[in-house]
């Protein structure tokens, strides 16, 4: 208490200037929204730069006209690069084509796959059994029958099939790759941008140019898949090597150990724990691009949830949606249970060690001779069409969403036309149909004050490239669902966030709830919120609040919880009311953690957002899918595809330089900032 | 001195951006907080000096950041030092290729740590083993190997524990085993007992001399503790802020601090345990009685007082055959007296 006291009392000028400097800030960015507000009331509709849904101008020619050519090179087999790419297609072509005629897609003249349910479930259970121990097999077996049940059977497996060799090819390249950036700072340094855009540029962003390079289908999905999903196990990795206890390392190191027994002996085996954590990571996200490369013909669940979107059959979405997520459970809960186990198993007696291995080699014997049962006998090949359980589901979805169209239409559509008419018909209003460089100036004024020089910079590039891929009106309307989607997002943030930060037992309850939401594939939200509201602009901003929300929560929650306690302890002394706590302390303290939040909560969002596109939210989003449809789109397309990253890196540049500018100003956040250690010392 | 078991000369560590650049002109001899304001480096060890006679207890004492952890490291270069020689039985260590120094590290020189610096996956027995395993023995003689080492220190019936089901003690017990193992000529301990709780650390100081009676290695003892100092050392040398401010023997360190700091260190150290009669005898005078006990100079004021006051005459200090001084009793009051007067009741 004495310490808060003293820095208070101690440097009062230099925080009234902050203060003020802060309050300025806000004042000029309420002027220039008012400013903004007065030109377009004038100007209105005017310069909006709109063109015609199937309108091609030259720049989005000029993008066909180097797709084309990208394809030519591709199929003429000339360019050594492309070349290269077109061998990596057909091996990994021809790997999942092998493993779909093992397990779902039978070869002439065999009428079924070579192995049936029996051989897979079988397989499936030893295998859990073997690395995650025989309580997850009790997940494992139930969530295979449910596959077949609801009549997925073939794509549930095809599904797994793309993620688990995604998940592979990620961790044979990602933990090497992990390892090398903890050992060298250089190649840290290098990876570290890369990561981070492969992180945060929204993943229905490079379907379209990989399928230009690799074809639809199989390989495209994999790499897809691949790109999306190796991030975690880099990152995860190169962290649990970095974090290695160091008087272990220095201590090994004075015995004399050669940098290969240091990995081997002590950073590989003191990792292993966070290795697995980093591979569930990326499992999850390998599952959720999975699914969404159904866009480019990847064969799995993905396809029918699509097939269903498109037809309006959002019953059969459903209960393909269900498939995925019981699929993603119980990926996330074995791979969990396998981290765990990793540390038990290490300290098991020599006892232990021979009775497990004399089970796995009785069961081991068992699951061959079901594997060859299924080869062999009908009975346990396909899987069986009953009990039938997808079909009634499906037809009670459809029912109930009927019901909600025709009884309960006025309590969804009260909401969303509330939304719609109140809030993000007039934000589109300003942003989109205000004249282009009224837009932009108003934008570069909110960056320079907000972000400052370098964000003023980033902004002006990212809006000329927009203005030029002549899609600035898609763009700005675009925008204007990640502004209204992330306005809600840091309301319900900030709520939830609050309320766990200073309640353990909110904290507790809420935080499962969370977990849960981020493991389900972004893909499966649309479905039941299509059904809610139907196909348009809504729907995608509520599947975008829904899918950042999680992290926006998370990261609050902690900001505020990281508030110290002595801080609040002595404002709790000077007679603060709960409420002033809340806004005079607490938020203004965590002001680091939201702005984090926030910078997290537009990526997220955008790249829903566009996901949304698809259902009716138009603009960039449809774009893109036009693309992947119509062969003379897609050069609008790929120029749609540019023209987001280029809206993501606006946005992430403006919120980290604001981020980083408050934490400048505000001695409380600047702990935030990573400090540069001392250089040399105990290697 | 090629007979020194260690012999370091003119060492000087250097951390930060121009580190090679400051040795040798006058900013090295700035106080710390100036040499860090004007070039962004901090001194931990400057110009020092000292040799360890095989056998020897070597105790480094000084405060925390005195840099006695940088000195020590850099004698098997787990930091690199900036300047100075270092010997280890004869080879030198500063100009040693990488494979050198690991078998220097492998075979020569060992260290135990504050930490412990377990490791945390394996049991107590592969701990113990796992510097004979990097150095490639076979598995059969190193297991019995470490097991003689575990029944060293203590520890048998636990060889199949990890470490974190061992106490604090225990676990340092493990690094001495560990560092035992290999059968070094020299050990090196960076404050091993400082995280072990004071009843405990009496145990293991115990555990060290009884250890050093058996097997007899050289030893680097790191401490900023004096009572293990003076328990432990041979010779103590004191560091202050990177530099040295005095080497010598505890009674010597404690009857004749060099300056202030180390007077301040020593002002309440139980001076009868550890002063001489050598520093409290006087000229023998032509009318010093000659039938009071004999004793040799190097007797320790505590163990002299008895036997001293007991008798009626003075003391005569002979060594050689050769009388050296006198001790009366006003000379033995005075040390036990001052120091009752400094222990608070
Ligand atoms: N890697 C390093 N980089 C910069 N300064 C260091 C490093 N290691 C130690 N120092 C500094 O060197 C000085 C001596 O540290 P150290 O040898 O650990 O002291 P001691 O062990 O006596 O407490 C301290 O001022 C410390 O801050
Ligand atoms: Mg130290």
């Amino acid at each position: 208490m004495t310490t808060v006291a003293v820095r208070d009392s101690g440097v009062p000028t230099s925080g009234v200037l902050a203060a003020l400097r802060r309050r300025g800030k806000l004042w000029l960015l309420a002027l220039t929204v008012l400013a903004w507000v007065a030109v377009w009331a004038a100007t209105r509709g005017t310069s909006t730069q709109e063109i015609g849904g199937a309108t091609l101008t030259d720049a989005h020619q000029w993008f066909r006209g180097r797709a084309a050519w990208v394809e030519d090179a591709a199929s003429a087999g000339t360019n050594p690069v492309f070349g290269l790419a077109n061998g990596i297609a057909d091996l990994l072509n021809g790997l999942i084509a092998f493993l779909q005629r093992l397990f779902t897609v039978p070869e002439f003249p065999r009428p079924y796959p070579e192995i049936g349910w029996l051989g897979v479930i079988a397989m499936a259970a030893w295998v859990t059994y073997a690395v995650a121990g025989w309580r997850s097999v009790l997940l494992v077996v139930p969530s295979f029958l449910a596959f077949g049940f609801l009549g997925y059977w073939e794509d549930s497996l095809d599904l797994l099939i793309i993620t688990l060799v995604s998940v592979f090819i990620a961790v044979v390249i990602g933990i090497p790759l992990g390892v090398a950036m903890a050992h060298s700072k250089i190649v840290s340094a290098i990876l570290t941008p890369v990561l981070d855009v492969m992180q945060t540029m929204p993943s229905f962003i490079y379907l379209l140019p990989l399928t230009i390079v690799f074809g639809i289908g199989s390989a495209a999905a994999t790499i897809v898949t691949l790109i999306y999903a190796l991030p975690p196990v880099v990152r995860i990795t190169a962290h649990g090597i970095r974090s290695v206890s160091p008087s272990t390392l220095e201590a090994t190191r004075s015995l004399g150990q050669s940098g290969w027994q240091r990995l081997r002996n002590v950073e590989l085996p003191m990792s292993k724990r966070t290795v697995i954590v980093g591979i569930n990571q990326t499992m999850m996200a390998a599952l959720s691009m999975a699914t969404i490369a159904a866009f480019i013909d990847s064969p799995g669940l993905g396809q029918p949830v699509l097939e269903g979107l498109r037809r309006g059959q959002l019953g059969a979405s459903a209960v393909a949606g269900l498939a995925i997520v019981i699929m993603a459970i119980m990926l996330d809960r074995t791979t969990t249970a396998a981290s765990i186990r990793a540390e038990r198993a290490a300290r098991a007696g020599r006892d232990d060690r021979r009775r497990r291995r004399l089970v796995l080699t009785g069961t081991g014997v068992l699951t061959l001779a079901a594997i060859g049962v299924s080869h062999n006998q009908v009975w346990a090949n396909p899987f069986p069409s009953s009990p039938d359980l997808g079909s009634p589901i499906a037809a009670g979805v459809d029912r109930f969403a009927d019901w909600l169209r025709t009884d309960l239409s006025g309590l969804t559509t009260a909401i969303q036309e509330a939304f719609t008419v109140w809030f993000l018909n007039p934000v589109q209003d300003l942003v989109a149909n205000s004249p282009w460089f009224v837009t932009a100036a108003a934008l570069l004024a909110v960056a320079a004050i907000a972000g400052g020089r370098r964000a003023l910079a980033s902004t002006a590039v990212c809006l000329a490239g927009i203005y030029f891929l002549d899609l600035w009106y898609n763009a700005m309307v675009t925008l204007t669902s990640v502004f209204t989607a992330t306005a809600v997002t840091m309301v319900v943030g900030v709520a939830l966030g609050v309320w766990m930060g200073r309640s353990g037992l909110a904290d507790r309850a809420i935080r499962p709830v969370l977990d849960a939401a981020q493991t389900i594939p972004p893909f499966v939200y649309l479905v039941p919120i299509l059904i809610l509201f139907g196909p348009n602009r809504f729907t995608a901003i509520v599947a975008g609040v829904i899918y950042a929300v999680p992290p926006a929560t998370k990261l609050i929650a902690d900001g505020i919880r990281g508030v110290a306690p002595a801080t609040v302890e002595a404002a709790e002394s000077a007679g603060t009311s709960r409420l002033q706590m809340i806004t005079k302390v607490q938020i203004p303290m965590a002001r680091g953690a939201l702005l984090v939040a926030g910078n997290q909560g537009l990526l997220y969002v955008l790249s829903m957002v566009v996901i949304g596109g698809m259902v009716g939210a138009g603009a960039l989003g449809f774009d893109i899918v036009t693309g992947f449809r119509q062969t003379s789109m897609i050069g609008r397309g790929l120029a749609a595809g540019v023209a987001i990253v280029l809206l993501g890196i606006m946005l992430d540049r403006i919120t980290t330089h604001a981020a980083n500018q408050s934490a400048s100003t505000n001695p409380t956040t600047a702990t935030h900032r990573r400090r540069r250690p001392l250089t040399g010392g105990i290697a | 001195m090629s007979d020194a078991a260690l012999s370091v000369h003119g060492l000087w560590k250097v951390f930060g951006p121009k580190a090679g650049s400051i040795i040798g002109t006058p900013d090295a001899d700035l106080p710390r907080p100036e040499l860090l304001a004007r070039t962004g480096c901090v001194a931990a060890v400057k110009d020092v000096s000292f040799d360890v006679a095989p056998g020897e207890v070597f105790v480094v004492m000084g405060l925390s950041g005195s840099g006695k952890s940088t000195l020590v490291r850099c004698l098997t270069r787990l930091i690199e030092p900036s300047a100075g020689s270092i010997e280890i039985d004869g080879d030198d260590v500063v100009t040693m290729s990488d494979s050198r120094l690991r078998e220097l590290r492998r075979t020569h020189v060992s260290m135990v740590f504050q930490h412990f610096g377990l490791l945390p996956h394996r049991q107590v027995i592969d701990n113990v083993a796992y510097g004979l395993e990097v150095r490639g023995e076979p598995k059969s003689k190193r297991l019995a190997r470490s097991q003689e080492m575990v029944d060293l220190v203590g520890l048998s019936g636990n060889e199949h524990s990890y470490p974190d089901q061992l106490s604090g003690g225990m676990q340092q017990r493990v690094g001495l085993a560990r560092a035992l193992a290999a059968d070094p000529s020299v050990m090196l301990f960076d404050e091993p007992f400082s995280a072990l709780d004071p009843l405990i650390r009496r145990d293991m100081q115990n555990e060290v001399i009884r250890l050093h009676d058996e097997v007899g290695k050289s030893m680097v003892f790191v401490t900023h503790d004096l009572a293990e100092a003076l328990k432990l050392g041979d010779r103590i040398l004191i560091m202050r802020d990177g530099a040295v401010v005095q080497v010598g023997t505890p009674a010597e360190v404690v009857a004749r601090p060099a300056d202030d700091y180390v007077r301040d260190f020593v002002s309440d150290v139980p001076r009868s345990h550890v002063l001489t009669l050598r520093y409290v005898m006087r000229e023998p005078g032509p009318d010093d009685s000659t039938e009071g006990p004999v004793m040799s100079s190097d007797t320790v004021v505590r163990q002299a007082a008895r036997a001293a006051l007991a008798s009626e005459h003075v003391v005569r200090v002979v060594d050689d055959g050769e009388l050296v001084g006198i001790v009366d009793d006003d000379a033995i009051l005075r040390v036990v007296v001052a120091e009752e007067e400094a222990t608070p009741a």
